[in-house]
């Protein structure tokens, strides 16, 4: 439509997206910069923008020195169970919701949504003293526990969305063929609903990975810990390590930032899905 | 395999099977954010802490008395409400022009709301520190740029002054959430019919018009979820202010969230943290309540 006609306006918008682009991403490019300089560009007065060649020594650092892979395992341990047992839970769930009879489905979906809003600190503390008494304190467990339950509304809310949009005859036909609902559920439902299964399953992955309030709490053991509370407590007594932080950081934010770029579609479909239908 | 025989042996209805499927679902809710609730209330009337279990004594409300009568409760209160208006209302606005921006079509566009997901992905602590670095007194970048550009004078400790330290958490908070914020706001930009700004348009109204009276009224309701989301959010916050600054200096940060935990697990006084906890969990109840009552009634004028 207005193909090449470069205007003054035009100009201007393309200044203000890569300025608002700018903004949003310099944080992170200044990690990057920082995490790549010598020890000496970093503690430089005023810092230096651009190192003058690539050194990755705080990487090696924060891989050899520190036991950074044990925190990105546990952190990979605790959000993949978390996120397998909240989409198996709570995509039953849906598909009552979504697509069966019976009463009572409103106040299980208003209860689902006020769930989502629990602040963690209120429940906080019983948690922890059964934590505590059933021996769950450091465990995968004791945090598995937590997060699913608190990724299973946004999950229910989700996949009820999608389970919602799937033809009801297929599901009448198989019936009239003899299927139970569980068969029907199972062998149909489940199946095309795949795609929402999987947006679901990418953000309770990514809601479980950067969980901090629990994992602070439950987890205090050092090789226990899961990334997000690793990076909060690398600042020890003395000098803050920022190099190291940087380099960490980088390396955490770095596979988030491929999956969003892949699933980019997928994410924005699933965040806002609930927002506008709900 | 076995569960669908004996779903077929035993004829489920369809409300049995319903049932049977949600269980799994409020058992979990139930069992790990339901009674919990009930059990932090139950706490928050003891005196208890947590090196001298054996110590333990009903209180009452007591807990709740002193922490009603206690400036740093007054302190934090006052801090989270702060923080969660200011940075609500600024992620709004901003929210909002990025939306738009992202509304239009243009090349590159792809490229920027995959941008606006980067700030959102990362964990809360990641970005804080990142934020603590540009921060920082003499190695901050934010300095550097600032006096470059002869807007302060000297390098400025901005973490470490009770004048700046909550702005610079707020900053931190709009940065993180912003792009959430915009993503939301823009999936309701998207269902607008472009016909209404096509007439608008041929009525000869400005763009700051069809701003007014389509944009807005149009997007209300999503105006209005956005917000219940981040407020909510904003009113809990507790990763952002414990890595930023830990609410120091000298109380300046500290939100309800961060006193509670100091509580909880500093000082082991669980009776107290709990009292702490079921404030808080009060003063979100009571927001979600004024939210949905400004929703409902929206629907129902319409």
């Amino acid at each position: 439509m207005k193909k090449n006609r470069v205007n003054i306006s035009g100009i201007l918008f393309y200044i203000l997206v890569i300025a608002v682009m700018l903004i949003i991403l310099f944080p992170f490019i200044w990690q990057i910069l920082t995490s790549i300089k010598s020890e000496r560009e970093l503690w430089s007065i005023p810092p230096i923008w651009i190192p003058k060649k690539i050194n990755l020594d705080y990487y090696y650092s924060v891989f050899i020195k520190r036991p950074f892979l044990t925190y990105i395992k546990n952190s990979f341990i605790v959000a993949s169970s978390t996120t397998v047992f909240s989409v198996l839970v709570a995509s039953f769930a849906s598909y009552a919701l979504a697509r069966l009879h019976f009463k009572g489905k409103n106040i299980i979906l208003s209860l689902v949504l006020a769930v989502s809003m629990f602040p963690g600190i209120a429940i906080v503390s019983p948690l922890y003293i059964f934590m505590m008494n059933v021996h769950l304190l450091n465990t995968y467990i004791g945090l598995i526990i937590p997060y699913t339950t608190f990724t299973l509304p946004l999950a229910i809310w989700n996949l009820t969305t999608f389970f919602r949009e799937i033809p009801f005859e297929l599901e009448e036909s198989a019936r009239v063929d003899g299927a139970t609902y569980m068969q029907t559920f199972m062998r149909i439902i489940f199946p095309l609903a795949a795609p929402g299964v999987f947006t679901t399953a990418i953000l309770s992955f990514i809601s479980a990975w950067n969980e901090f309030l629990f994992a602070l709490v439950f987890n205090t053991k050092d090789m226990m810990r899961t990334v997000p509370v690793a990076i909060a407590m690398f600042p020890g007594e003395h000098e803050l390590p920022w190099g190291d932080m940087a380099a960490a950081s980088v390396v955490v934010t770095i596979p988030l930032i491929i999956i969003v770029l892949i699933f980019q579609r997928r994410i924005i479909s699933g965040l806002t899905a609930g927002a506008i239908k709900g | 395999m076995n569960a669908v025989k004996r779903t077929r042996r035993q004829g489920l209805s369809e409300s049995q099977f319903g049932y049977l499927m949600v269980f799994p679902a409020l058992l979990c809710i139930g069992l790990i954010a339901l009674y919990p609730v009930v059990q932090t209330f139950w706490l928050s009337l003891h005196r208890l802490r947590l090196q001298f279990p054996d110590m333990t004594k009903f209180v009452g409300l007591q807990n709740y008395i002193t922490i009603f009568g206690d400036d740093r409760f007054i302190n934090a209160t006052i801090n989270t409400v702060e923080f969660t208006i200011v940075s609500v209302a600024l992620e709004l606005v901003f929210g909002l022009c990025i939306a738009m921006l992202m509304n239009k079509e243009y090349k590159g566009r792809g490229l920027m709301r995959a941008a606006a997901l980067v700030p959102w992905a990362i964990p809360t602590t990641v970005s804080a520190m990142m934020w603590k670095f540009i921060y920082n007194d003499q190695l901050g970048v934010l300095n550097d740029i600032l006096v470059r550009l002869h807007i302060i004078p000297e390098y400025k400790a901005w973490l470490g002054s009770e004048v700046t330290a909550m702005g610079a958490a707020i900053v931190a908070d709009v940065w993180k959430t912003t792009p959430f914020m915009a993503l939301l706001l823009l999936a309701g930009l998207q269902v607008i019919p472009r016909e209404l700004y096509e007439a608008a348009t041929v009525d000869g109204a400005s763009a700051w018009r069809q701003f007014i009276t389509i944009t807005l009224p149009l997007l209300r309701p999503t105006i209005l979820v956005a917000l219940i989301f981040r407020t909510l959010d904003a009113f809990r916050v507790f990763d952002l202010v414990y890595v930023l600054t830990g609410g120091g200096p000298g109380n300046s940060t500290e939100t309800l969230s961060v006193y509670a935990y100091k509580t909880l697990f500093r000082n082991m006084d669980f009776g107290m943290g709990s009292a702490l906890s079921v404030i808080i969990f009060v003063f979100i109840f009571i927001i979600s309540l004024i939210y949905i009552r400004i929703l409902s009634s929206g629907s129902s004028a319409e």
